[in-house]
């Protein structure tokens, strides 16, 4: 029968959802400021496959000239997504949150079986655990990426009082260069995370607005249904503590 | 801590068990936890599309909303304190010098009599005028930097220079300091173009610097006009957009001094 069976708590639902509009202007303030200088691009020599951003791209949007206004809300906004990022991490640690969340010894070879999976490749239901294996090494390597955004937004953003860090980040070019590919990489995050979020449905979805899932539990045991098959040794570090 | 995460935990084989809800009961606990949290993320929204509006709706200050002003100000206040003066923007290897675009002419609209040329300098006591030539300039000790030039658009070069220290024209023609004193310094630093078309504000730290110059060579060769000549403020401290070039007056305030960019919508501060 079905039961109500909680998954994220409230605190991680407020920073998911803070964190969506906030790195969303933070991307698009810096897409203001990027287009005052915009050299990047793939290809080699004299070859390009594809120009950050091609000139349609500004059009379509009305990218151009709003340097000033990109770097002001920048500089606002960093400080948002600085604080609800610190925040979210203090409150996985406290909370014991993370131990479902770091990926382990098993999560990298699981993580190939949940992309086989994905492209239909492989048979055989996932497991059927908060996150799993994909999901911890995507979930914190974003939480990693969202740290380098910042240390390598201080480095470009106060580049003689630290620049130590800019030398850590082997110049100030090229600070500017892992900035910018970060912030691609949440791109191709937001893609990847929102394709698998309809994939997933409704009730994955509504677990991260209010909280719960659904799931079928068996009345005898009071177990979830979905639980009973074979777990992956991944599990075991949770399950057996 | 944990304890009362795992009780949250539907994983743990060995969570406490609650009498299972009749399949009625649990369906309408659902619909109302879902209608509370989706309203209340809508509201949420709602209020933050609001905030927005609110923010964008605010009368600008120089060419900005006065709410993202005030952050900005504040962070330049932060990062003023914090400040070093220890703290040095990188040198390179004289080799990796090349010649920066020119990117500004604002200022520079006529045409410069190097002859006739002279920095006025506004004494911050008296108020009164002193005139110095290029040769008093050249006079203090030269100081050499093979520096980064970081433009506000995002591009950077790096460029060597040669000039005097600004602290070290300073401590020979004391014209900062406050009335009636000598070691009290006014808190900011005004510099302009001799048309007043083109002027920075810097505040006192940044300007004594060590690697803030009154600058006259640029990669071992007399500023051209189109850099600054015959004298340009070069500080890696700041953007591009405060390197002014051929500096026509110099002054001396308490309040931060009219600054071009900073009118135009960017950070007063704009420091490094």
């Amino acid at each position: 029968m079905k039961q109500i069976i909680e998954k994220h708590p409230l605190a991680i639902r407020w920073f998911h959802w803070v964190n969506f509009p906030v790195l969303s202007l933070m991307i698009w303030s810096g897409i203001w400021i990027y287009w005052a200088n915009d050299v990047y691009r793939l290809g080699w020599g004299d070859t390009t496959l594809f120009k950050f951003f091609p000139k349609s791209f500004y059009q379509a949007f009305h990218v151009n000239h709003k340097l000033a206004q990109g770097m002001a809300w920048h500089f606002v906004l960093m400080w948002v997504f600085f604080l609800n990022g610190l925040l979210y991490v203090l409150y996985t640690l406290f909370s014991g949150e993370w131990r479902y969340l770091l990926p382990n010894r098993h999560s990298f070879r699981e993580a190939v079986q949940v992309v086989l999976h994905d492209l239909g490749l492989r048979k055989g239901a996932l497991p059927a655990r908060k996150y799993n294996g994909a999901q911890q090494i995507a979930y914190t390597s974003v939480v990693l990426m969202g740290a380098g955004s910042l240390l390598s937004g201080l480095a470009i953003y106060k580049p003689v009082q630290f620049s130590w860090l800019v030398a850590l980040h082997g110049g100030y070019e090229a600070a500017r260069v892992i900035h910018f590919v970060l912030t691609i990489g949440y791109v191709l995050f937001f893609i990847v995370h929102v394709a698998q979020v309809v994939r997933a449905g409704w009730n994955n979805f509504r677990s991260m607005v209010a909280g719960f899932e659904m799931r079928e539990v068996n009345p005898v045991s009071g177990k979830a249904a979905t639980e009973s098959a074979s777990l992956p040794a991944a599990d075991a570090a949770i399950s057996t503590k | 801590m944990a304890t009362n995460h795992e009780s949250s935990n539907p994983t743990a084989p060995d969570s406490p068990r609650e009498p299972l809800q009749s399949e009625g009961e649990v369906l309408a606990e659902a619909r109302r936890r879902s209608r509370r949290s989706f309203i209340g993320l809508g509201l949420a929204g709602l209020a933050g599309l609001g905030g927005w509006n609110w923010l964008i709706s605010q009368p600008k200050d120089s060419g900005i909303a006065q709410p993202l002003r005030k952050v900005l100000d504040a962070n330049g206040r932060l990062s003023g304190a914090y400040f070093k003066e220890t703290r040095l923007a990188p040198e390179f290897a004289r080799s990796r010098a090349r010649t920066p675009r020119v990117n500004g002419k604002i200022g520079m609209k006529q045409e410069l009599d190097p002859e006739a040329w002279r920095l006025r300098v506004q004494d911050f006591g008296t108020g009164a005028t002193q005139e110095f030539t290029l040769a008093d300039i050249k006079a203090l000790p030269k100081v050499v930097m093979t520096t980064e030039l970081k433009c506000i658009e995002g591009w950077s070069t790096v460029v060597n220079w040669s000039g005097a220290r600004l602290s070290d024209f300073l401590a020979r023609h004391p014209l900062a300091s406050r009335p009636g004193t000598t070691v009290e310094l006014a808190a900011y630093v005004g510099m302009s173009t001799p048309d007043d078309a083109y002027y920075v504000g810097l505040d006192m730290p940044s300007a004594l610097h060590p690697q803030t110059l009154l600058c006259y060579e640029m990669n071992g060769q007399p500023l051209t006009a189109a850099h600054g000549a015959p004298l340009r403020l070069v500080t890696p401290l700041k953007y591009g957009t405060k390197h002014l070039k051929r500096i026509g007056t110099i002054a001396f305030a308490d309040t931060r001094p009219k600054d071009y960019w900073a009118e135009q919508g960017y950070d007063w501060d704009s420091g490094h």
